[in-house]
C-alpha cells in the first residue's frame, strides 16, 4: 500500500506549520531569532516543557487525564531542593537524591489516590495545585529574608543541570560540539536506511526510497543546523542532553515495549484492555507516579536555570506541557499521540514565544497569540480527522 | 392498489472510492410494513440516511418522491416536518432525564424560551399509552429497561407526529419476549394506517411483520417479495440476500472427539456489584469436555454474561460461593482477568465495540493485546513477530482488510468479529466462552464464524457458546445448558433438543423471563 502525497502532507503538517511559522519569525525578527544565542535560548527556555510533556503525554494516553499539580511541585521541590543545598548545606548528590524521594513519594500517593481511590485526576492535582505552591512560598519565606533562595554558590548542581558541554566563547566555532552534531546526523541518517533495508528484506510496508532520503536529508540538516548553531554560542546546554535523554528514553518506551502499549489501549478501551489481561488500576498509578518523577527532573532543570528558587517558579507549566502535547496531536481524549509530535508542538510553541518576544509584542498579545494557537491546532485536528472518515 | 407514498428512484450515492448505493429504486405504499434486508454494509441504512436527511439533498443522485411531489430534504428536520421519523439501532435516549423529558428533545412544548412542563408530560403520557406502556413519563430512563427504552423511542417518533416510521433494528437489544411485543404494536400501528419500514437481520421477526421485503444487495436492491401471506420460507430470503443458496446455516462438524472434562464449576452464586443483596447467578452447576461444544440459551437479562464474566477471572460481580476445577483440580482464580487469561480461559464478549475491541487501534495491536507477553523478551515487543502473528490470523480467519495496519474501527462488525476472535485464539486458551457471538452480523459472516468455533472444537478446546437464538444454540451445541433467571434449569443433549422442549423448559420454570 503505497502513502498518497497527501496523507505524507498530513502526516507531517506540523513540521510544515513550525518551518512556515519560523520563516515568519525570520521575517518579522530581521533574522534575529537565526543567530546562534537565539537557539540557545530556544532550548533552555524550553527544556522544562519538552521534559514535563513527556509525562503529561503518559498521562493523557491514558484517557485524556491530566496533572495539574506539576507547577506546583515544581516550585515545592525547588524550595525544598535550595533549603537542603543552601541552608542546610547539604551534599549536592544527597539533595537531588532526597528531592526525587519526595517526588516519588508524591507520585505515590497520588498515583494511589487516583488509580485504585478513583478520584478523578483533575481534582486530586487540582488539590496539589493549590497546596504546593503555598507550602513552597512557606518553605523560602520561612528561610529567606527576601522570599527566594539563591543556589549560585552551588556549581555543581548549575553544572550538572545548566552548564555547557565542551564549552568555548561566544563566535567561536566550537568543534566537539560540531562533531557531536555530525555523528548524531550519521547515526540518524543510518537508522532510517537500515529500518527500511530490514522491512523490505522482510517483505513490509516500508516508505519509498525518495521518501527515506527526504526525510534524512531533512532530519539530518534540522540536526546539524542547530548543532553548528548552538557551537557558534559557546557550546552544548547540559539540559539539552537530559531532554534528549527523557525523549529518546519515552520514545522507546511508547513505541517499543508492553508497558508503554498498554497506555495506548488503557485509553482507547479501558474495559477492553482490563478484560484482556492489561493491569488498568496499575497503569494509572504509573502514569502519575512517573509524571512526579519528571517533574523533579523538570525542578532540577528549572532551579539551575534560574539559579534560586522562589515563589513563582513553574507557574503555569502544567498549561504549558499540555499545551505542547494537545498541539503534538496527542489526543484529548486518551489512546492517541506520539512523543515526536509533542517535541514539534512544544518546538512550535517555543519558536511562537521567543519569536513574539524579540519582536516586542506586548506580553498580553502573546498570550491571546498562545490561545488562539492552541485551539487552532485542535480543530485543525478535528476537522483532518473527520475528513479522512 | 394502494397509493404509493413514497418512492425513491434511482438513487446512487458515493462516498470517496466506494459507490455505497447503486442506482437505487424503492417504493412503499400507504399503510404496509415494508422491511429492508440484506447484509451488513449492503446500503440499507445508507438508503435510509439518504430518505431522512442525514445526508442531504445534492450529496446523493435521484429523486425522493413522497406524497407525490419530490422532496429535498437538507436536514432531519426537513423530513421530520413531513413525518419521515427514523429510530435508529442505538437508543439515543438521554439516562439521566425523564421520559417525558427526552421524548421532547429537540421538539419541546411550550412558547418560545419557556418550556410547558404541564402539556409536556401530558402529552407524553398520552403517547406512551398509545405503545402499551404504564410507566409515567416522569419516570426516568435509566430506570426502564432496554425493551422498554425502545417503546419510548417509539412513543417520541409517535409525537413528532411520525407518519412513515422507519425502525432500524429495532429488537436487536431486545429478548423474545419483548421483540414479540414490539411487532405486534407495529402491527396494531399498520391497522389505524401507519406506514412503516423495518430493517431487521431477524428474518423470522421480518416475515412475521412484513407485508413486503425489499432486498439490498451491493448497493443495489435486488428484488421486491411479496409477503402479503406472511408466510415466506426464510431460505428464499436468505438466497436474495447472499445471492446464492445456502443449503446448511450451519456447518456440520466431522468426526467430533469428545474428550475429558475440562473445566468444571459447582454451585457458582455471583451478587451484583452494586447491590449485593441482589443474586445474578444462583447456585449455578454445569462442566464442558475437551471438544465439546456447550450452549447457554437464556434470554437476555437470564444471567448468562454475568456468570461467564465470573468465571472470567470475577471480572463481574461478587462471587459468594462455588468452586472452579480446571483438569479436575480444583483452582482458586484471583480476581483478575490476567490470572483466568494465565489458566488458559478466554472470554469473548459480547459487546466487541463497548469492551471488546480498541477501536482506535490497528488489527493488529488488537490481536496481541491478550498475549503481548509472549511477544515480548523483557518488555520490549518484536514488532516483527507481532506483525507475521497478525497476518497469520488475518489469513487465518480471512478478516476482510487491506491491511492488518487498518484501524479496527473502520471494519464492518462481522471482521471486527473475528478480529475479537482473533485476539483470544492468539492467547491460546483451553475453554473459550463466546457471548453471543454472531450478534449484529450478517449471515455470511456468521457462517465463518461458525466453521472457526468447529475449528476450535476439533482442535481439542472446550467451547461455551452464550446465545439468544435458538437455531444457533441448536445448529452448533453438542449438549445445551438452559438458563433462566439466574439459574441454570435444564440440560439437554443437543440431539434431543428442539426449540419447544427449550421453550417449554423456560415457561415450566415458571418465570418467563
Amino acid at each position: 500500500m503505497k502513502k498518497s502525497s497527501k496523507s505524507i502532507l498530513k502526516d507531517n503538517i506540523m513540521i510544515i506549520v513550525l518551518v512556515v511559522v519560523y520563516l515568519f519569525f525570520m521575517a518579522g525578527t530581521k533574522g534575529s531569532i537565526f543567530m546562534p544565542m537565539n537557539f540557545n535560548a530556544l532550548i533552555t527556555q524550553n527544556a522544562y516543557v519538552y521534559i514535563l510533556a513527556c509525562g503529561m503525554l503518559m498521562c493523557m494516553l491514558t484517557g485524556g487525564n491530566i496533572d495539574l499539580s506539576c507547577g506546583s511541585v515544581v516550585c515545592l521541590l525547588g524550595s525544598i531542593g535550595a533549603y537542603f543545598m543552601v541552608t542546610k548545606e547539604m551534599n549536592v548528590g544527597v539533595s537531588i537524591g532526597l528531592m526525587l524521594v519526595i517526588g516519588a513519594v508524591y507520585g505515590v500517593v497520588l498515583g494511589f489516590l487516583i488509580a485504585y481511590m478513583n478520584v478523578p485526576p483533575w481534582i486530586a492535582t487540582l488539590a496539589g495545585y493549590l497546596a504546593f505552591r503555598g507550602l513552597g512560598t512557606q518553605v523560602l519565606s520561612a528561610n529567606s529574608s527576601t522570599g527566594s533562595i539563591s543556589v549560585k554558590p552551588i556549581e555543581t548542581f548549575l553544572k550538572i543541570f545548566s552548564g555547557k558541554l565542551f564549552s568555548t566563547k561566544l563566535n567561536v566555532l566550537n568543534v566537539p560540539c560540531l562533531t557531536v552534531g555530525i555523528i548524531a546526523a550519521v547515526l540518524v541518517v543510518l537508522l532510517n536506511y537500515t529500518s527500511r533495508a530490514s522491512r523490505l528484506k522482510k517483505g513490509y510496508e516500508a516508505d519509498s526510497a525518495t521518501m527515506v532520503l527526504v526525510k534524512s536529508v531533512v532530519e539530518a540538516a534540522a540536526i546539524l543546523l542547530v548543532m553548528y548553531k548552538l557551537s557558534m554560542a559557546g557550546g552544548i546546554p547540559t539540559v539539552l542532553v537530559w531532554v534528549v535523554l527523557v525523549v529518546l528514553l519515552y520514545s522507546f518506551i511508547t513505541e517499543k515495549t508492553t508497558i508503554g502499549r498498554h497506555f495506548y489501549v488503557v485509553g482507547g478501551n479501558r474495559e477492553a484492555a482490563r478484560l484482556s489481561g492489561v493491569d488498568t488500576r496499575r497503569i494509572m498509578f504509573l502514569a502519575y507516579l512517573n509524571m512526579a518523577v519528571l517533574t523533579v527532573v523538570t525542578t532540577w532543570a528549572v532551579l539551575a536555570r534560574f539559579q534560586a528558587a522562589n515563589s513563582t517558579a513553574g507557574t503555569n507549566y502544567e498549561m504549558d506541557a499540555i499545551s505542547a502535547c494537545v498541539v503534538g496531536g496527542v489526543s484529548a481524549y486518551g489512546g492517541e499521540g506520539k512523543i515526536m509530535g509533542m517535541v514539534v508542538g512544544a518546538t512550535l510553541i517555543g519558536v511562537i514565544n521567543l519569536g513574539m518576544s524579540l519582536m516586542n509584542i506586548d506580553a498580553n498579545y502573546q498570550k491571546v497569540v498562545k490561545g488562539v494557537v492552541l485551539l487552532g491546532a485542535v480543530a485543525f485536528d478535528i476537522i483532518s480527522k473527520r475528513r479522512a472518515k | 392498489m394502494a397509493k404509493i407514498l413514497l418512492e425513491m428512484k434511482n438513487i446512487t450515492k458515493t462516498f470517496p472510492g466506494v459507490k455505497a448505493l447503486d442506482n437505487v429504486n424503492f417504493q412503499v405504499e400507504e399503510g404496509e410494513i415494508h422491511a429492508l434486508v440484506g447484509e451488513n454494509g449492503a446500503g440499507k441504512s445508507t438508503l435510509m440516511n439518504v430518505l431522512s436527511g442525514i445526508y442531504p439533498y445534492g450529496t446523493y443522485e435521484g429523486d425522493i418522491i413522497y406524497e407525490g411531489e419530490t422532496c429535498r430534504f437538507n436536514t432531519i428536520r426537513d423530513s421530520e416536518a413531513k413525518g419521515i421519523v427514523i429510530i435508529h439501532q442505538e437508543l439515543a435516549l438521554v439516562p439521566e432525564m425523564s421520559i417525558g423529558e427526552n421524548m421532547y428533545l429537540g421538539n419541546e412544548r411550550g412558547k418560545k424560551a419557556f418550556i410547558d412542563w404541564g402539556t409536556t408530560y401530558a402529552e407524553a403520557d398520552r403517547y406512551l399509552k398509545m405503545v402499551g406502556l404504564s410507566e409515567s413519563s416522569k419516570t426516568l430512563v435509566r430506570e426502564i429497561g432496554t425493551g422498554k427504552q425502545q417503546l419510548v423511542e417509539i412513543a417520541k417518533a409517535l409525537a413528532k407526529n411520525a407518519r412513515l416510521l422507519i425502525l432500524d433494528e429495532p429488537t436487536s437489544s431486545l429478548n423474545e419476549e419483548d421483540s414479540r411485543a414490539l411487532l405486534d404494536l407495529m402491527l396494531g400501528f399498520k391497522k389505524r394506517g401507519m406506514t412503516m419500514i423495518i430493517i431487521s437481520h431477524k428474518l423470522n421477526e421480518v416475515s412475521y411483520v412484513a407485508d413486503k421485503i425489499t432486498v439490498v444487495r451491493d448497493g443495489s436492491t435486488i428484488e421486491t417479495i411479496d409477503n402479503h401471506d406472511h408466510n415466506i420460507d426464510e431460505d428464499r430470503i436468505i438466497r436474495g440476500m447472499v445471492g446464492r443458496e445456502i443449503t446448511n446455516r450451519f456447518p456440520k462438524r466431522e468426526n467430533v472427539k469428545i474428550g475429558e472434562i475440562n473445566m468444571e464449576v459447582d454451585h457458582w452464586t455471583v451478587h451484583h456489584p452494586l447491590y449485593p443483596e441482589r443474586k445474578v447467578v444462583d447456585d449455578v452447576s454445569l462442566y464442558v469436555r475437551k471438544g465439546e461444544v456447550v450452549g447457554i440459551y437464556g434470554l437476555m437479562g437470564a444471567g448468562r454474561t454475568e456468570l461467564a464474566m465470573s468465571i472470567f477471572g470475577q471480572s463481574y460481580g461478587t462471587l459468594t460461593g462455588g468452586t472452579l476445577k480446571l483438569d479436575g483440580k480444583e483452582v482458586r482464580l484471583k480476581k483478575s482477568p490476567r490470572d483466568a487469561i494465565r489458566h488458559k480461559i478466554a472470554y469473548v464478549t459480547e459487546d466487541r465495540k463497548g469492551n471488546g475491541l480498541v477501536l482506535s487501534q490497528s488489527i493488529k495491536i488488537n490481536t496481541s493485546l491478550a498475549n503481548l507477553d509472549s511477544l515480548a523478551s523483557g518488555t520490549v515487543i518484536d514488532k516483527d513477530k507481532e506483525y507475521q502473528v497478525a497476518e497469520e490470523y488475518r489469513e487465518k480467519l480471512s478478516i476482510k482488510t487491506p491491511s492488518v495496519e487498518q484501524l479496527v474501527g473502520n471494519l464492518s462488525g462481522g471482521n471486527q468479529q473475528k478480529v475479537l476472535l482473533a485476539k483470544w485464539m492468539y492467547a491460546e486458551p483451553d475453554i473459550l466462552i463466546l457471548d453471543e457471538p454472531t450478534r449484529g452480523i450478517d449471515v455470511g459472516a456468521k457462517y465463518e464464524i461458525y466453521c472457526i468455533i468447529n475449528d476450535l472444537a476439533a482442535a481439542g478446546k472446550s467451547v461455551i457458546m452464550i446465545s439468544s437464538e435458538l437455531p444457533e444454540v441448536l445448529g452448533m451445541s453438542d449438549r445445551i445448558y438452559i438458563m433462566n433467571a439466574s439459574k441454570i434449569i435444564g440440560e439437554m443433549k443437543a440431539s434431543e433438543a428442539s426449540q419447544e422442549s427449550i421453550m417449554a423448559e423456560i415457561l415450566k420454570s415458571g418465570r418467563g423471563a
